[in-house]
C-alpha cells in the first residue's frame, strides 16, 4: 500500500518557523484565519481588520510586485449595523482595488467568504457579520480556516455585537474604540484613528492587550505614537530668525 | 437586383391551406379603427370584387359568400426576413424591401448562373418552387430595380449601358418609391411619368444654366423634405445613381446551439447533471471553432408533459470553460422541478463575444491554484444576484452619499477627477443618515451630547463644522446645507454628524441632526 505524501498546511508551517512569543505590529506573522469582535455602532473592528489587513499585505505585495483585490463581505444586518465602505474614506491604496459584496443572509454571507478565499487574484478578504447566527457554527468557521489555509488568502472575520463562541480562528481579538491621541495642531479635533486590542487567543502569540493605533497607514502601538508626535512636526522647514528682524530688509 | 413578392401574404397563406379553400374568394383581413378592413385577396376573392384598403363590408356586399381571414404582417415580416437570406444564393449580400420585397446586390455574380436572363429565369422558378409569386428585375441602381420589378412592362434587365431616363420615362411616378401625399402632390402638378418628372427637373437640357434653374425650382418646392421618400430629386437621382442610397443588409448570424435528445426522460438530478456537462463540452467546442466565449447562457429543458424551462446566466468575462459553466448551472439547477421527465435539453450562447484562443491551462488549474477573479466573480453574481457584487467609484458630486457610485466589478473605472483630501472622510457611511438628538450650547454652535441609538455619549472633542452646500442645479431651492462636524466621544468613538441647516436660514424651522459616517 503506497504511503500518501504528507504534505503540512501552510498555516501549520508559518506556525512551526515563528517562535516570537509576544505579538507586535510590523511583525508580519499573520495567520490566515483571523476573527476581530468589536461593537457594532463603531467602525473600529473594521478600522483594525484593515490596518491588520494592511500590515500584512504591505511586506508581501512589496515583494511579490503585484496588485491584487480585496473582497470586501457584508450581510445585510452589517450593512445597516454600520454601513457600506466610504470610497473617499479608505486608505488611498485599497480605495482602488475594493470589490464589495453585499449578501442577504450570513449563509450568502460565508459563501462569498469561502469563494474569495479561493480565488487567485485576491489579496484578503475582509467579513463582516453580525451576531451569532446558526450558520456561522464551528463547522463553518473550521471550514473557512482549512481553504484560507490551502489557497494561502488570508481572512479577517469582523463580528459585531457577538459573544465569542467557539471557532477555528488563528488569532481571535477584541476590539474597541479608544481615546486618540490629540493632534498636534489642534488639540480639540479627534485624532488618529486609535483602538484597545485584546488577543485573547492566539496559537503561536502569548495573549496580551495593545493600544494600536494608524499612523497614516502603518500600524504602531499607541504609547510609541505618543513618543514621537501624532502630526509631522515641520517647525524645521521655518528659518531661525537669528539676529535680523522679521521686518523686510531694507536696501540702501 | 429587386424581388417583388406582389402578393407574399397571400402566398404564405394559401401555403398553408388547402386547394379547396382557396378556390373560395378569400380575404385577408386587418382589424382598424373603421373596422375589418381587406388588405389583399386570392384570385376568387379579386375576381369577386375584394381590393385591397376595402372595408370588410363593401366587400360582403359585392361577394356575400367572401371569406375573410386574418391577416399577419409580423409573420410576412418574419418570412421575408428569412426569404433574404436565402436570397443570398444569387449574390453576397441582400436587404429587405419592406412590406414585400427584397434587394440583392448581384454585381459580378450573374456569370454563375449562365448570364443575367439566366439568373432572372433562375430567381423565378426558385420563387415559383416554393410557391410564391415573385417579379424580379436587374438595374444598376437600386432604385431603377425597384421601379421595373414593381412597375416595368418590357424586359426586366437594364443594363449600365442603357440611358435608363429613356427606358423608364412611361412609369408611373409611383415607381420612385414616394409616400403618398408627394404622389399626391406631384398630381396636382400635372406629372403623372417618370419622364415628365425628369423633364421639370432639367435632365437632357443642353444649356447647362437652364438645367440648373429648372432642377433649383423643383428643390425649392420639396425643401423641407428630407426625407428620400418624400422628396423626388432625390428619388429620381437615386435611380439615376447620381447619389448613392445606403441600404441596410440583412446578415445571418447563428447562434451557437448545442442540444441533447434524450432516449429515457429525464427524472433525477444526476442523470441531468451529466448531460449539462456533455452539453457544456459541446458548446465549448463550438465556441472554440467560432473563436467566442460566452457571456449569456441559456439552457432550456422539454418535460414530457410540454413545459419549457429555461436557466440564464450571464458572466462576467467572455468564457470558454466547460466545467466553470456546468458549476454555474448546477447552482441553478436546484429547483428545476423533473415533473414526468425531461426528454430533450438545450443549451445556446445568445451573447457570444470574440475570445481568442489561449494556453489551455497547464497546471490543474483551479483545485490547486484558486480560481480566476471573473470566475469568482460569476460564482458569486450568480448565486448572491448580480447587484449584489459591486465596486465603489468616485462621481462628481460634493454631497456624501452622491459622491460613490456602485458598478460592476469588472467594468473600466470612468475617469474623474480626484477631490481634494483636504477633510478626513469616514471609514463607513451609513446608507441613510439616522437622526440623532443633540443638546448644544447654541443652535448653530458645537453639539455637547447626543442620542444615537438609544444611547448617550458625550461629546469629548469636535472638529468643524465643514459646510457642504446643496447642489442647486439638481436639488430644489428649499433643500438645506448641511454642516459636518467630526466628533469623539468620551469612550474614543469617532463619528461624522451634520447638522441639516441653520436656524433662521427661512427653510424650515429648528434643524435637524443627523449621523451619518462612523470612523474607524
Amino acid at each position: 500500500m503506497p504511503v500518501p505524501s504528507f504534505r503540512p498546511s501552510p498555516g501549520r508551517l508559518l506556525a512551526r518557523a515563528l517562535p516570537e512569543p509576544r505579538w507586535r505590529p510590523g511583525l508580519g506573522a499573520h495567520p490566515f484565519h483571523s476573527e476581530i469582535f468589536a461593537p457594532g455602532n463603531e467602525a473600529s473592528g473594521t478600522g483594525l481588520a484593515l490596518a491588520l489587513a494592511r500590515d500584512a499585505l504591505m511586506s508581501e505585495e512589496a515583494a511579490a510586485d503585484q496588485i491584487r483585490h480585496v473582497l470586501w463581505v457584508q450581510d445585510r444586518a452589517a450593512i445597516r449595523l454600520g454601513g457600506r465602505p466610504c470610497l473617499a474614506g479608505l486608505p488611498p491604496d485599497l480605495a482602488d482595488r475594493l470589490i464589495h459584496v453585499a449578501a442577504a443572509t450570513p449563509e450568502d454571507a460565508l459563501f462569498a467568504l469561502e469563494e474569495g478565499l479561493k480565488c487567485r487574484d485576491i489579496a484578503c478578504v475582509i467579513g463582516e457579520i453580525p451576531g451569532n447566527p446558526r450558520a456561522l457554527s464551528f463547522t463553518a468557521s473550521r471550514r473557512l480556516s482549512l481553504t484560507a489555509e490551502k489557497h494561502g488568502v488570508r481572512l479577517w472575520l469582523v463580528r459585531l455585537d457577538a459573544a465569542p463562541d467557539l471557532s477555528s480562528a488563528r488569532m481571535r481579538w477584541q476590539a474597541r474604540a479608544a481615546p486618540s491621541p490629540p493632534p498636534r495642531w489642534d488639540p480639540a479635533a479627534p485624532g488618529t484613528a486609535t483602538w484597545h486590542a485584546e488577543l485573547f487567543r492566539a496559537r503561536t502569540h502569548l495573549p496580551g492587550q495593545w493600544s494600536l493605533s494608524d499612523d497614516a497607514g502603518t500600524l504602531r502601538l499607541a504609547s510609541e505614537l505618543d513618543i514621537e508626535a501624532a502630526a509631522p512636526d515641520i517647525v524645521h522647514l521655518a528659518r531661525p530668525t537669528v539676529g535680523r528682524s522679521l521686518a523686510a530688509r531694507v536696501h540702501p | 437586383m429587386s424581388i417583388w413578392l406582389a402578393r407574399l401574404s397571400v402566398d404564405r397563406w394559401r401555403r398553408a391551406s388547402t386547394p379547396e379553400a382557396d378556390a373560395a374568394p378569400t380575404a385577408l383581413i386587418l382589424d382598424t379603427a373603421h373596422g375589418p378592413r381587406i388588405t389583399a385577396a386570392n384570385d376568387a376573392g379579386a375576381a369577386a370584387g375584394a381590393r385591397g384598403g376595402m372595408l370588410l363590408a363593401d366587400a360582403r356586399a359585392l361577394c356575400p359568400e367572401l371569406v375573410a381571414v386574418p391577416a399577419d404582417p409580423a409573420g410576412d415580416l418574419a418570412a421575408l426576413e428569412k426569404l433574404a437570406l436565402w436570397a443570398q444564393r444569387w449574390g453576397p449580400w441582400s436587404a429587405l424591401d419592406p412590406p414585400d420585397g427584397l434587394l440583392v446586390d448581384v454585381t459580378g455574380a450573374a456569370h454563375l448562373f449562365g448570364g443575367e436572363g439566366r439568373l432572372l429565369a433562375d430567381v423565378a422558378a426558385a420563387f415559383a418552387a416554393r410557391g410564391l409569386n415573385a417579379r424580379p428585375a436587374l438595374a444598376p441602381t437600386a432604385g431603377a430595380a425597384w421601379a421595373l420589378a414593381h412597375y416595368g412592362q418590357g424586359p426586366a434587365i437594364l443594363t449600365p449601358e442603357d440611358d435608363p431616363l429613356r427606358l423608364l420615362a412611361d412609369l408611373p411616378v409611383a415607381a420612385l418609391r414616394l409616400d403618398d401625399d408627394v404622389l399626391t402632390a406631384l398630381r396636382r402638378l400635372g406629372i403623372k411619368h417618370l419622364g415628365e418628372l425628369a423633364g421639370a427637373s432639367g435632365a437632357g437640357e443642353e444649356d447647362a444654366a437652364r438645367e440648373a434653374a429648372a432642377r433649383d425650382g423643383l428643390r425649392r418646392r420639396f425643401r423641407s423634405r428630407h426625407s428620400p421618400a418624400a422628396n423626388p430629386l432625390l428619388r429620381l437621382d437615386q435611380l439615376l445613381g447620381k447619389v448613392p442610397e445606403p441600404l441596410l443588409p440583412v446578415i445571418g448570424r447563428p447562434m451557437p446551439l448545442v442540444q441533447r435528445c434524450l432516449m429515457e426522460p429525464l427524472r433525477h438530478r444526476t442523470p441531468l447533471d451529466r448531460v449539462v456537462e456533455d452539453l457544456a463540452a459541446d458548446m465549448v467546442r463550438t465556441l472554440e471553432a467560432r473563436g467566442e466565449g460566452a457571456r449569456r447562457l441559456e439552457l432550456a429543458l422539454w418535460r414530457v408533459d410540454g413545459e419549457v424551462l429555461t436557466r440564464r446566466i450571464e458572466l462576467a468575462a467572455a468564457t470558454r470553460e466547460a466545467a466553470h459553466i456546468t458549476r454555474l448551472f448546477a447552482a441553478r439547477l436546484d429547483d428545476v422541478d423533473a415533473g414526468f421527465g425531461i426528454e430533450m435539453v438545450q443549451l445556446r450562447a445568445s451573447w457570444s463575444e470574440p475570445l481568442r484562443l489561449a494556453q489551455a491551462d497547464l497546471d490543474a488549474a483551479a483545485e490547486d491554484h484558486g480560481t480566476a477573479l471573473a470566475a469568482c466573480i460569476d460564482r458569486l453574481s450568480v448565486r448572491l444576484g448580480p447587484k449584489a457584487v459591486t465596486r465603489p467609484v468616485a462621481r462628481a458630486s460634493h454631497i456624501p452619499e452622491r459622491a460613490q457610485g456602485w458598478q460592476p466589478p469588472m467594468e473600466p473605472v470612468p475617469a474623474i477627477q480626484q477631490a481634494l483630501a483636504f477633510h478626513t472622510r469616514p471609514l463607513k457611511l451609513l446608507d441613510r443618515p439616522e437622526p440623532i438628538a443633540v443638546l448644544y450650547a447654541s443652535p448653530d454652535g458645537v453639539p455637547q451630547r447626543f442620542r444615537w441609538r438609544g444611547e448617550v455619549r458625550e461629546v469629548a472633542r469636535v472638529e468643524g463644522p465643514e459646510r457642504i452646500a446643496p447642489e442647486w442645479w439638481r436639488e430644489r431651492s428649499t433643500v438645506r446645507l448641511r454642516d459636518y462636524y467630526r466628533i469623539e466621544d468620551a469612550a474614543g468613538r469617532r463619528y461624522w454628524i451634520y447638522r441639516q441647516g441653520i436656524a433662521g436660514d427661512g427653510r424650515g424651522g429648528v434643524p435637524d441632526w443627523f449621523l451619518q459616517g462612523l470612523y474607524a
